[in-house]
């Protein structure tokens, strides 16, 4: 088990390494002065040699990358070009609403998505299985955004059931949360058909277990071997799948922040590569890769922990 | 012979036939192929043509479901945004399959550290938010199709890398492998000869499922700006300028959005069917 956990964090820290280096790479290999593109053509050039001189900009570039990778290890992305303020500190501000949204849409999914997979499960084949096969796969596929859009014009702006943009007033938890609704009805939708899906195919898999088969001939109650037995080893996919497809997740809060003009990091990244204010969008891109690295970690430990054939193996 | 030979081709043929979702995602793609290609034959309007006076219309018999804010017609727009959607999918799909299949079948058959860095690489691209990886380029190269390209290439070569090492993997030990290899054969010509036919099947199969990712990506670009330039329709870009006027019509963002779930639908029904039929196994994937 220890090893596997430390050989778990050495790919972590590989793969946020990796993913330094080619922030850091895109912004120095790129055609054009590193200068002009931060500050724009105007910039006088003692405020162009200020910068280059803030930046270490005339050092060597590995120099350059050994600063830029040892700020970002001690948590300090830089600061924004325009207000001057610590990128970290505006990137964190901005996390809990990315968060928040992106937990609240694969719970839903989950918690639909699950029943309705066992459901169809149970009786393969049957007209009920046919149905739910077909709105999964229609919800599959509709692009989250274009969910985001049509959302926004039936609930918000057609019937006017729904806040149409914003995250709600703070400090007002009923307001934030009908400004909730519809991003996580959006990001959530594609998820559910897909978790549905994978949902029912390990639970026919797990169905024609030994141990299942042997749970039947116990004579224990059908609800008991399909919840208790059957189903705590088939979410084990879907669980690796979420963890795996967390990078899709976050792609769906993008759009969806967007298009909701709800607060977020996504929201952010866009509004800051639109004033080309690129200190932000790097720290920002820096802080997802570090968030999937650990959501990912999250979901292998826990499966390694729910199944114990995984768990021995360790 | 001829018969013999025929028989499990005719056999799939029918197979498919049978497959209701099947037929109707063939028919799906051949129309998303057909009104691509013959646009300019089918579209009614100018997708240029301006007609101030008649914007953000609704449907109307000139208009079929009506006009944007600067007056083109919609239909034709969509019709015009369906060529940019084939140009990424048959380059981007094609490139990063061929990427994908030499990167792989290099993993699978090649020494183990080379294996682990690849795999390595694939696991990094495949699981990084594409969308913020997008953002972060288009923001220093500024927006153009060929930079969607590039990002969709780069994305989609993990997918067909994985799959063409697996099957690589389980050949490479294989006695007819072991046996050409014992005539002195090297590897480019093992891989190239032996492994390669025996691999593209299934990564063909993934390639058709692939396509709506790839349309979606460069649809969701476009939607944000960093996709083809304006004037250029595409259907992302006929979904962002319609989310502009989402208050005043609800129409563009109608149009521009079905041609986008149709055109998923019909390749995901397409290559389940042809996986179920030719290549059961992988199923267990998904």
């Amino acid at each position: 088990m220890l090893a596997y956990l430390i050989k778990r964090l050495l790919l972590g820290v590989v793969i946020v390494f990796a993913a330094l280096l080619t922030v850091f790479c895109l912004l120095h290999l790129m055609p054009g002065d590193p200068v002009s593109i931060a500050l724009g053509t105007r910039a006088t050039p003692e405020i162009q040699a200020q910068y280059a001189e803030k930046m270490h900009l005339n050092d060597p570039l590995i120099v350059q990358f050994l600063i830029f990778a040892g700020q970002a290890l001690t948590g300090d992305l830089g600061n924004d070009v325009f207000s001057n303020r610590a990128v970290s500190v505006m990137v964190f501000e901005q996390l809990p609403y990315t968060v928040i949204l992106a937990l609240s849409s694969i719970t839903w999914a989950i918690l639909v998505g699950i029943p309705l997979g066992c459901l169809s499960a149970i009786r393969p084949n049957s007209w009920l299985d046919r149905i739910l096969g077909l709105i999964s796969v229609g919800t599959i596929a509709i692009p989250s955004f274009l969910v985001s859009i049509w959302a926004l014009l039936l609930f918000a702006i057609t019937l006017r059931w729904l806040p149409v943009i914003g995250a709600g007033e703070i400090g007002d938890p009923l307001d934030q949360a009908t400004h909730l609704i519809l991003p996580s009805f959006a990001v959530g939708l594609g998820w559910v058909g897909y978790i549905a899906r994978l949902a029912r195919a390990s639970m026919l898999e797990v169905m024609n277990e030994n141990y299942v088969r042997a749970a039947w001939a116990f004579g224990l109650k059908s609800n008991t071997v399909i919840y208790r037995y059957a189903l705590k080893v088939a979410v084990l996919p879907t669980i690796t799948m979420i963890g795996i497809g967390f990078g899709h997740l976050l792609s769906g809060t993008v759009f969806a922040e967007i298009i909701f003009a709800r607060p977020g990091i996504g929201k952010l990244i866009f509004d800051m590569v639109m004033s080309r204010n690129f200190p932000v969008v790097q720290g920002a891109v820096m802080v997802t890769a570090a968030m999937y690295v650990i959501t990912t970690l999250v979901a292998d430990l826990m499966v390694a922990w729910l199944d114990p054939r995984v768990r021995e193996s360790l | 012979m001829g018969t013999t030979r025929l028989n499990p081709w005719r056999e799939k043929l029918q197979l498919f036939m049978r497959n209701g979702k099947g037929m109707f995602g063939l028919v799906l793609v051949l129309i998303f192929f057909a009104s691509a290609l013959f646009a300019p034959q089918l579209a009614p309007h100018d997708p240029f043509q301006l007609n101030i006076p008649a914007r953000n219309s609704g449907p109307t018999i000139d208009y079929f479901v009506g006009t944007d804010q600067l007056g083109r017609d919609t239909f034709s727009r969509v019709l015009y945004g369906g060529r940019v959607a084939l140009k990424i999918a048959a380059i981007g799909v094609s490139v990063s399959l061929l990427i994908g299949l030499v990167l792989g079948m290099i993993a699978g058959y090649g020494p183990r550290w080379l294996d682990n860095a690849l795999l390595l690489f694939f696991d990094t691209v495949r699981s990084f938010p594409t969308i913020v990886m997008a953002l972060a380029v288009v923001a220093l190269t500024g927006p153009s199709l060929g930079m969607v390209m590039v990002i969709v290439i780069i994305t989609s070569i993990p997918g067909y890398g994985r799959l063409a090492r697996t099957s690589t993997l389980a050949l490479r030990n294989a006695d007819f492998i072991t046996a050409e290899q014992s005539l002195g054969a090297g590897p480019v010509r093992v891989l190239a000869g032996h492994i390669l036919p025996n691999v593209i099947g299934p990564l063909l199969i993934l390639a058709a499922m692939d396509v709506p990712v790839v349309v979606t990506i460069e649809a969701g670009l476009s939607f944000l700006g960093l996709g083809v330039l304006p004037p250029t329709p595409s259907w992302g870009s006929i979904l962002n300028e319609g989310y502009m006027v989402i208050r005043d019509t609800p129409w563009p963002v109608i149009a521009g959005g079905i041609p986008l779930v149709l055109t998923t639908l019909g390749f995901t029904f397409l290559g389940e069917a042809l996986r179920d039929i030719f290549d059961p196994r992988l199923r267990k994937g998904y």
